[in-house]
């Protein structure tokens, strides 16, 4: 298959995809027991105003055609009103949507820049010191629960060591957001050769980033060692050992380049995990990105954030994957006569 | 040459010597995994005769003690006592996700059986609808089906068997293809049998060894997911206490040092996941010999 038809199939194979996920969360909204009608004509609302209400909300009319209203809308970008916030949902998501991402990228950065020199020295040197402890992260770090790495760690530098500040945002209180470029305030401070900002936003960073990067470390750390693993014992790196090559040269040359190549898939997995510890990181550090919106709108019952949130999160999913498998494609011919 | 045959001999011999080694060690670490998930399992049965307290009763003067004597792993704000409502909530825990694993696994095996049996249509159907679950991280999958359909234990058990059910379907689907071709399949179908008697008689039970490793693992996570789900307000309600809702309600302590509240409650819920991660590896090895010493 040439690369053009490849990335055409791999395109159009996620369009039925992302038609089964807007079904799934249209059900979700549609299941939702509280009736949306009723939330929003308030509690003094007459029977008739009611009516009236799910009349004008469409929410009278047959599944199918409520389903394609939702449908439109969503394409238009419209995922709902927050009852809370009183503005539009895609409003309150790209107002949070930087500090998720501010998060999700400096723990992706940690996971991998520790996880994958990790997996390979586990690899080569195999049931050395560095393996037992990648074996010991693999088998302990999975079973610790996310939002509980936050809190001991909060628990060990904020209160006993009082290295980090108090988990309470982005910015320590006092200091003013450096001018908005990127929304990331880490970079956006860089930028602006804003020092004062930088110092907070990285001090903030650190202890979420350090909670959530670990949280995905073991994984990544897991999958680079058995590919590694994988490849120094395959038929070229043998040959490549009888020719007489150094080891410098096999094993950090020849098998490090063809390790990193099935590494690219991590990058979905990793970030699916990613999404879910979003959720509670952002909770422990009272982190103002989506995640924390989505939990602040379920405890007030408020539904279309959390819906927009699932979608919005779904979305993102299938899109990074597709990158993922379009990016695999071009690096590994191979994978294109699958 | 006869030392250098010697040299790399005995270079085999160790490498063999620790192969050995570390097999021994890993059984002993999996006996001991297992144990401890009998003993979890026989405490939260026992709760009412092991909880030296009522786990749900406040007592106005014994609010906030650090652990002690009376109290070994201290009380909380209302003054209950921490070690009982762990045990009860090992209850709450276990049987969630155990009814989660045990739907999805039924739902996964019926569908990944049909599929991979029947092919055609119904395999195109079953396949799209777990390509589609497949499509959201789970959590987040969980999240919104426990959001929309209510704070009820039922609910949490259905939205994580829901989020479980393509793992097993994948897995049995691929191992059906296998399976169905084979001479007693064949056989099966040759003296008669009704499809259905082959596909969950004859077939099915054949397909279960890597079913049975994802199970446990999937045991983990599903406690986890418990844990998670019930740290940010959703699934399970106070008073009903349970480890993540434990671990949310000691966070708030942590700034003026009380320790024990959010401490505990996560110990659990790790020592409980990584043992339940731990039978599930050995359990890998034995029933899948492929796959021993690369993970």
């Amino acid at each position: 298959m040439g690369l053009g038809r490849y990335v055409a199939t791999r395109v159009l194979l996620v369009l039925p995809t992302l038609f089964g996920v807007t079904l799934i969360t249209f059900a979700l909204t549609y299941l939702l027991p509280g009736n949306p009608a009723l939330v929003k004509a308030g509690p003094l609302a007459t029977p008739e105003h009611i009516r009236e209400m799910e009349r004008q909300m469409g929410l009278d009319r047959p599944v199918p055609v409520q389903y394609w209203r939702y449908l439109s809308g969503v394409l238009r970008g419209d995922f709902g009103e927050s009852a809370t916030t009183g503005r539009p949902v895609l409003q309150d998501f790209l107002q949070r949507v930087p500090a998720t991402l501010e998060l999700t990228l400096a723990s992706m950065l940690i996971a991998i820049a520790v996880g994958i020199p990790l997996g390979v020295v586990a690899a080569v040197r195999r049931d050395g010191p560095v393996d037992h402890a990648s074996r010991l992260l693999g088998v302990g770090g999975v079973a610790m629960p996310t939002f509980w790495t936050g809190l001991l760690a909060v628990y060990l530098f904020f209160y006993h060591l009082g290295v980090a500040p108090p988990p309470l945002g982005r910015l320590s209180p006092g200091v003013m957001a450096p001018t908005a470029l990127t929304g990331l305030y880490a970079v956006d401070a860089l930028l602006t050769g804003n020092a004062r900002a930088l110092g907070s936003a990285l001090h903030q960073l650190m202890l979420p980033s350090l909670t959530l990067g670990f949280s995905v470390m073991a994984p990544v750390t897991r999958m680079v060692r058995a590919t590694m693993l994988e490849i120094l014992e395959s038929d070229y790196i043998k040959a490549a050992w009888a020719a007489g090559l150094p080891r410098r040269t096999i094993v950090y040359g020849d098998a490090l380049r063809n390790c990193l190549i099935p590494v690219i898939t991590l990058v979905g997995v990793v970030f699916g995990f990613l999404m879910a510890g979003n959720v509670v990181v952002e909770i422990v550090f009272a982190w103002p990105g989506i995640g924390n919106y989505a939990v602040t709108s379920l405890l007030t019952k408020d539904a279309a954030p959390i819906q927009g949130f699932v979608l919005f999160v779904a979305v993102v999913y299938v899109l990074i994957n597709l990158t993922v498998d379009l990016v695999y494609g071009v690096v590994d011919p191979r994978i294109r006569l699958r | 040459m006869s030392t250098l045959v010697s040299a790399s001999a005995e270079r085999v011999a160790t490498r063999r010597a620790a192969v050995a080694w570390r097999r021994v060690r890993r059984n002993t670490l999996s006996l001991l995994a297992l144990g401890a998930i009998l003993t979890i399992i026989g405490l939260a049965l026992a709760a009412p005769l092991v909880a030296p307290y009522d786990p749900d009763a406040p007592q106005a003067e014994e609010t906030l003690q650090a652990p002690g004597w009376r109290h070994w792993l201290g009380t909380d704000i209302y003054g209950r006592d921490q070690l009982s409502r762990i045990v009860w909530a090992a209850r709450v825990d276990l049987l969630v996700a155990l009814a989660a694993t045990a739907m999805a696994l039924t739902t996964g095996c019926v569908l990944g059986a049909l599929a991979g049996y029947r092919g055609g249509l119904v395999d195109q159907v079953v396949m799209r609808l777990v390509d589609t679950i497949m499509a959201f991280p789970a959590f987040i999958l969980a999240m919104g089906i426990t959001a929309a359909a209510g704070n009820a234990t039922a609910n949490v058990v259905v939205a994580i068997a829901i989020t479980h059910v393509p793992i097993y379907t994948r897995l049995i689907r691929s191992e059906m293809l296998r399976v169905r071709e084979m001479e007693y399949a064949e056989a099966a179908r040759t003296v008669g049998n009704r499809q259905r008697r082959i596909i969950f008689f004859h077939l099915l039970p054949n397909c279960f060894p890597p079913v049975i490793v994802q199970a446990t693992l999937a045991m983990g996570f599903a406690i986890l997911t418990v844990a998670a789900l019930s740290f940010i307000g959703l699934g399970i309600q106070p008073p009903q206490s349970e480890w993540g809702a434990m671990a949310a309600e000691g966070a708030s302590y942590i700034v003026s040092g009380e320790w024990w509240i959010f401490l505990f409650p996560g110990l659990a819920i790790m020592v409980t996941v990584l043992a339940f991660n731990l039978v599930g590896d050995s359990l890998r090895d034995l029933l899948d010999p492929r796959m021993r010493g690369v993970a």
